[in-house]
């Protein structure tokens, strides 16, 4: 099997300065903005980037189509367009499909056929295959990206869409014309692509479902992650290690339904030392959940900004090696790579912080059912509950596991 | 009218006026470079006093700049790298400084009404930063003194973890007084890991799990409140703070115990 890839632009012709940069902003009221406010934020860190991939994602940007998911694809020619709807239209029923809008822009060249589907699994469909629905849709979205030549799909959540490319962020947010577009909740990313190619598939975000995930640093653990995540069926495609994040928050939220604390402590592992010191129920499940999710720690510098239909959470590595500001302006919280960019859309926010390494900062939509089972700060023994079903500790806490 | 890319800063040369004795710039969407340059060549002009209105993340601002008797004044966010390299200057900040402070600044002084970032004084070799509130990580890393280049930094709120990491000379204080952060230790952990020269002064007290293996601590004693107050006066003086307040609490000493941690790991005896 081989996988075309589109040609890979050549290194900008200018200084670079290095870094990626990254910025997410979430009304937790439900309010909805354009995408104007999270373009300014990633062009105030243009020079994090170097032109080699920038994109965003919107969250409640198809209110038309609340419930159907909408496929953002990249296609490298017609041929990869006709192969991949096939495989759409045997599981599923489309309702739309048509062209991205986009506008031409200067600086973005070599664009793949942007296409974006409304779709729905075929009726029958979930029970033929014995399957829910967002698996079908990984199933789907697996199949496609490893073994459609030259196909790849950005996103497949409901309800959002990622818009990502070549080029730098306030280019590619001018191209996908989201200024048109009004959510909740938007992430941005600009890239500097250290490790792998600068391609349009391996910019950020990098989605599955509704989890999309923007990073800046490197993970040097992505040979141990992939591996980890083959194993229940996930198929790293696009040459980027920041596919295994979203990849594994999928699998430690989704699946088996981690609560948000302790997935983001598999992550961003607590150090041996500091699990000796903490109390002895903390310090069990602490070491329980590295015995556990020990392939899933993300070893190497990171900042990351997970989004889903809900909210956002940001987090960094254990040892804070990529910097990371959060703030809060009235119903807004937003974070971002330098204060900069959060002060360019809320010069005046009400409390402006960097958060501490290893815990998330959490935005939490009103009204939006929370995807992530527990509430966002859970007790040990509440995590304990949650995860190994202990029966003395449950009581108080059933509603974690509800 | 076309719908624009939007932009985070224009290539253009910051608007201009003089009050009393500065010159000031207004940075409100300038570019660094420009407004870098327009710095400089005032600079250059004979300005004795600078002030930068509405900056707001702005790299590089006063860096590599070696007038002994000039003032700038920056009022906004100051982005990274502020006063890198910097040579004589007094900087002041009436807002937050994002990463970097000081880096590897020779002589001055930096004063940041608000926040600053991680990496502050990085590799710095003299002159002094004060900070009114927090800081981050790795604040202090790899300071270093030579004769009588002795570079000084105080924080005032709270640092998280490597507060001085391979620091190698000079002083670095942490007050944990002006703290967004009340309920955190003072300092994170790893502090002072792989320290080999200069010292720490901590208000307060710190828990031998906080430190790194390669200092001693010690409550501070006359000799060190002989060399720590004046710093202190100083630092007060610059930010309207009472140094009284600030000299209520003991403080406690961290130094290295060898001025060569690793010398028997990579060297035959």
């Amino acid at each position: 099997m081989s996988v075309t890839r589109p040609r890979y632009a050549e290194e900008a012709p200018f200084k670079i300065h290095g870094g990626c940069g990254l910025a997410g902003i979430c009304d937790e009221s439900g309010a909805t903005m354009s995408g104007e406010d999270i373009i300014l934020a990633m062009a105030v860190q243009r020079d994090r980037g170097n032109g080699l991939g920038g994109g965003f994602a919107g969250y409640g940007i198809y209110p038309e189509f609340p419930d159907h998911f909408a496929f953002h694809m990249m296609y490298h020619d017609e041929q990869a367009r006709e192969e991949a709807e096939v495989l759409l239209n045997e599981h599923c029923v489309v309702d739309l499909a048509e062209p991205m809008p986009t506008r031409p822009v200067k600086g973005i060249s070599d664009a793949p056929l942007l296409w974006r589907y409304f779709l729905k699994p075929l009726p029958g469909e979930l029970e033929r295959l014995e399957l829910s629905e967002e698996d079908l849709v990984v199933r789907l979205v697996m199949t496609i990206n490893a073994a459609v030549d030259g196909a790849f799909v950005a996103s497949s959540g409901k309800n959002m869409g990622v818009c990502k490319g070549v080029g730098f962020p306030e280019e590619i947010g001018h191209f996908y014309r989201l200024e048109e577009y009004e959510g909740h909740t938007w992430t941005g990313h600009n890239r500097f692509p250290t490790n792998t190619p600068g391609w349009w598939g391996g910019a950020h975000p990098f989605a599955l479902l509704d989890w999309t995930i923007v990073h800046n640093g490197e993970i040097s653990s992505y040979g141990i992650n992939s591996r980890y995540l083959e194993q229940f069926g996930y198929k790293c495609t696009l040459g980027t290690d920041t596919e295994v994040a979203a990849y594994l928050f999928d699998l430690m939220l989704r699946r088996h339904g981690l609560p948000l604390e302790l997935a983001c402590k598999a992550l961003a592992a607590p150090l041996w030392s500091e699990i000796d010191r903490m109390p002895e129920g903390e310090r069990e499940l602490m070491r329980s959940l590295r015995a556990v999710y020990g392939p899933a720690m993300l070893n190497g510098p990171f900042a990351i900004i997970l989004g889903f239909n809900g909210g956002m959470v940001a987090l960094n590595d254990r040892i804070k090696l990529r910097p990371l500001v959060a703030a809060r302006s009235g119903s807004k919280v937003i974070v971002a790579s330098e204060e900069a960019a959060i002060r360019a859309v809320a010069p005046e926010p009400d409390v402006v912080w960097m958060p501490k390494a290893g815990e998330p900062t959490v935005a939490r939509v009103a009204g939006m059912p929370w995807p992530i089972h527990g509430d966002l700060h859970l007790t040990p023994a509440e995590i304990s509950c949650a995860v190994v079903g202990v029966e003395d500790v449950c009581d108080e806490a059933v509603e974690v596991t509800a | 009218m076309p719908i624009q890319v939007i932009e985070g800063y224009r290539q253009v040369e910051p608007a201009r006026r003089t009050e009393g004795d500065a010159v000031v710039f207004d940075a409100n969407g300038v570019y660094y470079q420009q407004l870098n340059d327009a710095i400089r060549a005032a600079v250059e002009a004979g300005a004795k006093r600078i002030v930068v209105e509405n900056a707001n993340g702005q790299r590089y601002i006063g860096a590599g700049l070696q007038a002994k008797d000039l003032t700038i004044e920056v009022r906004g966010t100051a982005g990274n790298d502020l006063a890198a390299f910097m040579d004589g200057p007094k900087v002041e900040v009436f807002g937050n400084a994002q990463d970097g402070v000081g880096n590897t600044m020779a002589s001055g002084t930096v004063v940041v009404h608000g926040d600053a970032g991680d990496v502050l004084g990085y590799g710095m070799r003299g002159g002094r930063v004060f900070v009114r509130g927090d800081v981050g990580y790795r604040v202090g890393i790899h300071m270093k003194a030579y004769e009588g280049l002795v570079p000084i930094v105080v924080c005032g709120g709270k640092a998280r973890d490597f507060f001085g990491e391979y620091m190698a000379g000079g002083m670095l204080v942490l007050l944990g007084m002006n703290t967004q952060f009340p309920d955190d230790p003072v300092a994170g952990g790893f502090l002072g890991t792989g320290m080999h020269g200069g010292v720490i002064y901590v208000r307060g007290a710190v828990e031998p799990w906080q430190c790194g293996k390669e200092v001693g601590v010690s409550e501070a004693e006359e000799a060190d409140m002989a060399a720590l107050t004046p710093v202190l006066d100083e630092y007060c003086a610059s930010l309207g703070l009472d140094l009284a307040e600030v000299l209520s609490e003991p403080f406690t000493r961290i130094a290295p115990v060898s001025h060569r941690p690793y010398g028997k790991l990579y060297a035959y005896l």
